[in-house]
């Protein structure tokens, strides 16, 4: 019976050599990082019983010291995150549109828009908060900047690629009628990109109210300045008191953009 | 229009009606805003003011100072080995704590529980859990690792577990009909369902984490975050820049360096 | 070796997933011949726990199941498994690894044999590799075998899971109701497929059916269930329409 041997292989070479040096590339990059890295063995086995020992320093939690200071805090926290948030729309819907190869079809200008966007993401809020206590001071206003000019990157490259995937039919249809930019803008796309909106900011808010709580740390308000001093005066229960905010908090916002997800779809 | 008395347009309803929910939450927006800044005490005139300030900032930072580029670069290495580190190790407990997690393979009395400690270490900011750690293992690169490592589980791990919940089990009941045993099962029927998206989550991981890694050293937990605070408390603006400018080409490369990654495994976007 | 050779022997099987409400009631057959052995019966009956009771995908609450002189009924772990390889499955809805290539799904078939370390670093034998080329070709499915499984339609899929069945190199085929997504011409193929394996390997492949037309025009011998007791097992003939009567119940749905 002749034999015909069949061959089969699950990847080209091509592509086994590339999935190898990633693997390689991976091993190495683990490898040299750990012989590199300072850490100090006892440190590293102490942990547990110094986690212990800090938690232990925080309980029982400080009640009293809620009102006094935290809830204000936690108030102010909010506003940031909330008018950060808002603050952002302005920078990043006009961005999201240049960005759009359906909106705008300059590449230059998408260069351009994109060089906003991505340095915007890249830089962390903590940092930009840093930026802008130095050019403002401490306190609220460079809290809010430092929030809006995070979430421009992200809402406006999420906006933009939810505007690259609408349909064009109706947008074709309203410019062959001779429609003015604005209501092709407000009955073409703004119709099919309004879910897709509202899922984008609720998401982006949500980050930052967790991010606006930290903050304070380098004094730009919110509840990351109680923290902040509480650590500083080493009043672990105070801290503790700000932790269970910040965690109430981050809980509700999650359950009420959860919530109203559920009621737009 | 031509062909409609004028009588017959007001005789149909009005097709498009006026929302009036539309005019309240604009309404409510603005007052929104209008409240905000008054209770935070946020004035125009500090604004203007700040903006003066901004300019004399921006002279400062530019051109940017490279000058003190060993200390740069060491900062850069350790925060590319917390991000590394702390990815791995985390990803690695994610296989495990997301496979406990799920609720088509466990029994609720262990997967609710693991939810439940996979929901707080993704509620608290990373800048909050680097404090904790720092404060109880001390300043350095062990704090920052820590902190990533609880950072990348609160993702990872949610996410495979949604994967696994997923999954198709006809799949795995066919494969089961061959005989192979348990590892081949997985092997053949769980992971080609779920391994791509896992390249997906584990490259998003590691952005973050590089991200994160840059920051977490403003409270001590190591890498060029620790630079950076001691260049704006001492004013060295120019060196502020440089730093800026080497983490945003940080984190372009890798976001170049994981669509390659991605399209060698030929994962789906 | 006996002189009749036993392929299946299932005595006194029951089966109740909930306590109180048994599926299978106790059933009792054997399987001598060779060939397409319908076993048909309305929704519910049991045709489904009964078929995944011999491979062991549910387990009895009662009775023995004896295929090659082993009683699977009680097997596990490493006897469980070789058992399985001996017993293939086709499926309803094919089953098939669906991000994985045709060629891998076919290959798949011999992953019984093969140990975890083999599976992983996919290591076939050459004689492997060349009987699922064999087995696609016989399918008619050769230009398909780089392409996902998720590419193919319908028909296409069960040819693949025939083919995935046929390589364990089985001592019995299980079919769990292979046609009942298909359209009629595709599922007349696969019944071709099916009963032209049977009787090249010389095994027997016990098919699960609705279609009773389809099942006189294949099957060398019927099973007719009903309320958990098998009711008829004869030959195709000898099926009336009072025997239908009695297994589906009702009867305008006769002619």
């Amino acid at each position: 019976m002749s034999q015909i041997n069949h061959q089969w292989q699950r990847f080209t070479l091509a592509q086994k050599l590339s999935r190898y040096s990633v693997y390689l590339l991976f091993v190495m990059a683990l490898v040299m990082s750990m012989r590199s890295v300072e850490i100090i063995p006892e440190f590293f086995f102490d942990a547990p019983e110094q986690m212990m020992d800090m938690f232990s320093r925080m309980w029982p939690v400080d009640v009293a010291f809620y009102p006094i200071t935290v809830h204000a805090a936690i108030i102010e926290t909010l506003n940031i995150a909330t008018l950060g948030t808002l603050v952002t729309l302005i920078f990043a819907i006009p961005l999201a549109l240049i960005n759009a190869s359906n909106v705008v079809a300059s590449p230059i200008a998408h260069w351009v828009a994109r060089f906003f966007l991505v340095s915007s993401r890249s830089v962390n809020s903590l940092v930009w908060a840093l930026l802008f206590v130095a050019i403002f001071g401490p306190g609220v206003l460079a809290g809010v900047l430092a929030i809006a000019f995070r979430s421009v990157g992200f809402v406006g490259k999420l906006l933009a690629e939810a505007l690259e995937e609408i349909d064009m039919g109706s947008v074709e249809a309203l410019r062959a009628t001779g429609a003015p930019w604005g209501a092709v803008m407000l009955k073409g796309y703004w119709p099919q990109v309004m879910p897709a909106f509202y899922s984008i900011v609720l998401f982006r808010w949500d980050i930052n109210v967790r991010e606006s709580a930290v903050l304070g740390l380098v004094g730009a308000g919110g509840i990351g300045v109680v923290l902040n001093d509480s650590m500083n005066l080493f009043e672990w229960q105070q801290v503790a008191t700000s932790l269970l905010a910040i965690f109430a908090v981050v809980i509700m916002a999650e359950i009420l953009v959860v919530n109203i997800r559920k009621r737009m779809i | 229009m031509a062909g409609l008395k004028p009588q017959q347009i007001s005789a149909h309803p009005n097709p498009f009606p006026k929302k009036p929910w539309h005019y309240v939450s604009a309404l409510l927006v603005i007052a929104y805003l209008f409240y905000s800044i008054g209770t935070m005490g946020l004035d125009w005139q500090r604004f203007i003011e700040g903006l003066g300030h901004a300019d004399k900032l921006l002279d400062r930072m530019f051109p940017p100072n490279f000058s003190r580029w060993e200390l740069l670069l060491e900062g850069l290495m350790e925060s590319l080995e917390i991000a590394v580190i702390s990815s791995v190790a985390g990803i690695f407990l994610s296989l495990f704590i997301g496979l406990l997690a799920a609720r088509n393979f466990m029994p609720n009395w262990v997967s609710v529980p693991v939810r439940g400690f996979i929901a707080i270490c993704r509620s608290f900011h990373p800048v909050i859990i680097a404090i904790l750690f720092v404060k109880s293992v001390g300043f350095g690169a062990l704090a920052g690792i820590l902190t990533l490592i609880i950072a990348t589980i609160g993702f990872i791990a949610k996410l495979f577990a949604e994967a696994i919940e997923e999954i198709s089990f006809k799949q795995v009941e066919a494969i089961q009909a061959t005989g192979a045993n348990f590892i081949s099962v997985i092997l053949f029927s769980v992971m080609p369902q779920v391994f791509s998206r896992f390249i997906g989550f584990a490259t998003y991981q590691f952005d973050s984490n590089l991200r994160n890694s840059t920051m977490v050293g403003i409270v001590g937990a190591g890498g060029l975050g620790g630079t950076l605070f001691s260049a704006f408390q001492r004013f060295d603006y120019d060196f502020v820049a440089a730093i800026l400018i080497t983490i945003i080409a940080l984190i372009l490369f890798w976001e170049f360096l994981s669509t390659l990654v991605r399209r060698v495994f030929q994962c789906r976007k | 070796m006996s002189a009749i050779q036993r392929y299946l022997d299932v005595k006194g099987l029951k089966k109740q997933y909930i306590e109180g409400t048994p599926i299978l009631k106790g059933i009792d057959f054997t399987i001598e011949q060779p060939g397409i052995i319908a076993i048909i019966g309305p929704s519910g009956t049991g045709k489904s726990t009964l078929l995944r009771c011999i491979n062991r995908l549910v387990s009895p609450s009662d009775g023995q199941i004896i295929i090659n002189n082993q009683d699977t009924s009680k097997a596990s772990g490493k006897a469980l498994r070789q058992l399985r390889r001996q017993v293939a499955m086709v499926f309803q809805e094919y089953n098939l690894v669906e991000r994985l290539s045709v060629i891998e799904n076919v290959l798949s078939g011999r992953l019984g044999y093969m140990s975890s370390w083999q599976a992983w670093r996919r290591k076939y034998t050459q004689q492997d590799i060349n009987t699922a080329f064999e087995l696609l070709a016989a399918v008619g499915l050769t230009d398909q075998a780089n392409k996902r499984a998720d590419s193919l339609s319908g028909g296409q899929r069960q040819r693949v899971g025939i083919a995935r069945a046929v390589m364990q190199d089985p001592s019995i085929i299980l079919a769990d109701e292979p046609t009942s997504s298909l359209d009629p011409k595709t599922a007349v193929e696969i019944m071709v497929l099916l009963a032209r394996f049977a009787r090249e390997k010389n095994i027997p492949a016990l098919v699960n059916m609705h279609d009773v037309k389809l099942a006189q025009r294949f099957a060398t011998r019927i099973i007719g269930m009903s309320n958990g007791h098998i009711i008829y097992d004869g030959p195709p003939q000898n099926i009336s329409d009072d025997i239908l009567k009695e297994i589906y119940g009702g009867e305008s749905w006769l002619d």
